[in-house]
């Protein structure tokens, strides 16, 4: 077995050590005193971790690439905000209406994929990210148009403002990861997920098993929206400022390089591609202006030399079987391939 | 009504410009069903070319010509150090997706190392003044960049409808396996392709530079993204579709922009084509593809 292999049989037969120890660690990151600035880094990494594993759900697991999860995001983010300020309401209501507003406009653009297939869908998922942001833009009397909107109120809770200070937003970001990780783990082990992965794997099969692949892939894109929109809903309190131009393609494209950077189809990927490409640019700041000529350059050589991504290795069955069947197959040699 | 007509002809010469970036979209989309997001960016490097050219003093076709070889030859590089070995490896189509979307992030950055992200004055090289006709003031620089992307456009329907190389691509286009059989040279059909859209995204740039007068890094962005809704509007691997689909967006973006409001200009190309696609999933010139089980 080759080195790699060697090294991903070390870590996949020790994940539950492994598991145990990144969430210690990440539970007692504030306890070392970093600074400001490090703590924020690794908020943001959480938020897009978030929206990486919204677009996984979409594009990992059902096979439909959206470009347009900025879109999701800026509409959570937007939403929570105004609820925010203009009515008053507290970051925790306004979190739920944001998330359920980006689901149910996650739902209206999946409707058409009831006729759109492959690279057409990504257009039109690329389109709405744009519109989106052209709406946030013009509708002046709502969104305050390319000004943006200032003085965002930090969350607080039980009377306490969450801040960087207190590590309140760092504990919120984290249990916000948390949860949509668990949400994204039930689903993916569920019938849910084993439709999505049907559908990925070869639509038409799918549909002859009598999964229904319509509603499944709008399905798809409803949490994933809704999961982007909770990212966007947290993001907007975060910095204190948002504007249509914090929005762009550009958030799209790279949550699509980190889900791809980190391994399509699988959670641990999300985490890691989130974190590496948050992480590059500042470490990499005495490269000034080339460091995103050499951004550019990993996501050419990672699709060159491991276009699966960096922890995209093949640990686990696509489906949970019995020990016994697992078992008896194996010995006939007809299991299926690993995930 | 004057205006209305003003816009119109704005509309026009800019949707052949519009059209001249899309045919670089549908042609490598035809042939490699790929969606080339670099193709923006080098739309951007194009005009910069050009940009650096016109400041030896080579006199602005020359210039022109110039960034054309240039910019041809970077799709050509493009294709050859990075899309081709992910063929030859077969690997997955996000793959080569991703990887042009990686090229763009290169090519843009590269640029802002060179001539700095600022916007940067490009010669007004084209104006031959203004004139009146009708009781209507028309710019000249509308005519000539309409009179030169249609001769380029219509060159480019004449290369590929009417010569032996067009049929080859057309072949390569429509079953590549079938057409390596027949003895076409699928790998040089495909580099030519790259040469084909590099080359009129050049031309684009350097008109558009010389149209408002401003070159920067970013410039591809936006009309890379419109380009790439008008190639899919008209049915993207179609060349007359790319065509139609330009002048679509052309003129109902500047139509838009009189009667909505210049602030949802940009937006417009985004709500046809989803209209568009909804209505008819193809595009307006394109097949629909029938997957054969």
């Amino acid at each position: 077995m080759d080195i790699t292999g060697r090294l991903e049989r070390f870590f996949s037969q020790r994940r539950i050590f492994f598991f145990a120890v990144v969430i210690a660690l990440l539970a007692a990151l504030p306890a070392f005193g970093f600074s400001r600035y490090i703590m924020r880094i690794c908020i943001v990494i959480s938020i897009y971790s978030m929206l990486t594993l919204a677009l996984n759900l979409v594009a990992g697991y059902t096979g439909q690439l959206s470009m347009g999860n900025g879109g999701f995001y800026a509409i959570g983010a937007y939403t929570a905000t105004l609820l925010m300020i203009n009515a008053g309401l507290s970051f925790w209501s306004s979190l739920v209406v944001a998330a359920a507003f980006a689901g149910i406009s996650g739902f209206l653009l999946g409707l058409p994929t009831l006729r759109l297939k492959g690279s057409y869908l990504t257009i039109v998922t690329l389109g709405f990210g744009e519109i989106v942001r052209m709406i946030l833009m013009n509708w002046d009397t709502v969104t305050n148009g390319t000004l943006g909107v200032r003085n965002i109120p930090l969350p607080s809770l039980f009377g306490v403002s969450l801040s960087f200070t207190n590590h309140g937003l760092y504990y919120l970001a984290l249990v916000l990861t948390a949860l949509v990780s668990v949400f994204c783990a039930l689903v993916i082990n569920s019938k849910v997920g084993r439709a999505f992965i049907a559908i990925r794997e070869d639509e038409i099969a799918a549909q002859m098993m009598g999964i229904k692949t319509v509603r499944y892939k709008v399905l798809a894109f409803v949490l994933s929206a809704t999961i982007s929109g909770i990212a966007g809903a947290f993001y907007a309190p975060m910095v204190g400022y948002i504007d249509p131009n914090s929005f762009t393609f550009d958030i799209s494209s790279q949550i699509i390089s980190m889900a791809i950077l980190g391994g399509l189809g699988t959670m641990r990927g999300m985490y890691f591609g989130a974190a590496a490409l948050i992480v590059f640019p500042e470490v990499s700041r005495f490269l000034m202006d080339y460091r995103f000529v050499i951004y550019g350059l990993i996501l050419v050589l990672m699709m060159r030399f491991r276009p699966q991504g960096l922890l995209g290795w093949r640990t686990r069955l696509p489906y949970r079987f019995g020990k016994v069947l697992e078992r008896q197959l194996a010995a006939e040699g007809s299991l299926p391939p690993l995930l | 009504m004057a205006i209305f007509i003003q816009q119109l002809c704005n509309g026009l010469a800019l949707g052949l410009v519009y059209a001249l970036v899309a045919v670089g979209y549908s042609l490598v989309f035809g042939i490699l069903r790929l969606i080339n997001f670099s193709h923006g960016a080098v739309y951007a490097f194009g005009a910069h070319a050009a940009f650096f050219f016109v400041g030896l003093n080579f006199g602005p076709v020359p210039a022109i010509i110039a960034a054309l070889v240039i910019t041809g030859l970077l799709g050509v590089v493009i294709d050859k150090t990075a899309l081709a070995p992910l063929r030859k490896k077969r690997s997955v189509p996000i793959a080569a997706l991703v990887t042009t979307l990686g090229i763009s992030n290169i090519i843009q950055n590269l640029l802002v190392v060179k001539f700095g992200s600022q916007r940067k004055p490009f010669p007004d090289f084209f104006n031959l003044g203004a004139f009146t006709l009708g009781g209507i003031q028309f710019s000249s620089r509308q005519f000539v960049m309409f009179g030169v992307s249609l001769v380029l456009l219509l060159l480019l329907l004449l290369v590929v409808n009417k010569t032996k190389i067009g049929l080859a691509m057309r072949a390569t286009a429509q079953n590549a396996k079938a057409a390596s059989l027949m003895g076409i040279n699928v790998n040089s059909i495909i580099t030519l392709t790259f040469l084909m859209g590099g080359a009129s995204a050049a031309i684009a740039g350097g008109m558009v530079g010389g149209y408002y007068q401003v070159v920067y890094p970013g410039m591809g962005f936006m009309i890379g993204l419109k380009a790439f809704a008008a190639s899919v509007l008209g049915g993207i691997g179609s060349l007359p579709g790319a065509l139609v689909g330009g002048l679509l967006v052309g003129v109902i973006e500047s139509i838009a922009a009189l009667y909505i409001g210049s602030n949802y200009r940009d937006s417009m190309a985004f709500i046809i084509l989803i209209v568009v696609l909804i209505v008819r999933p193809a595009g307006l010139f394109g097949k629909n593809e029938v997957v054969k089980v």
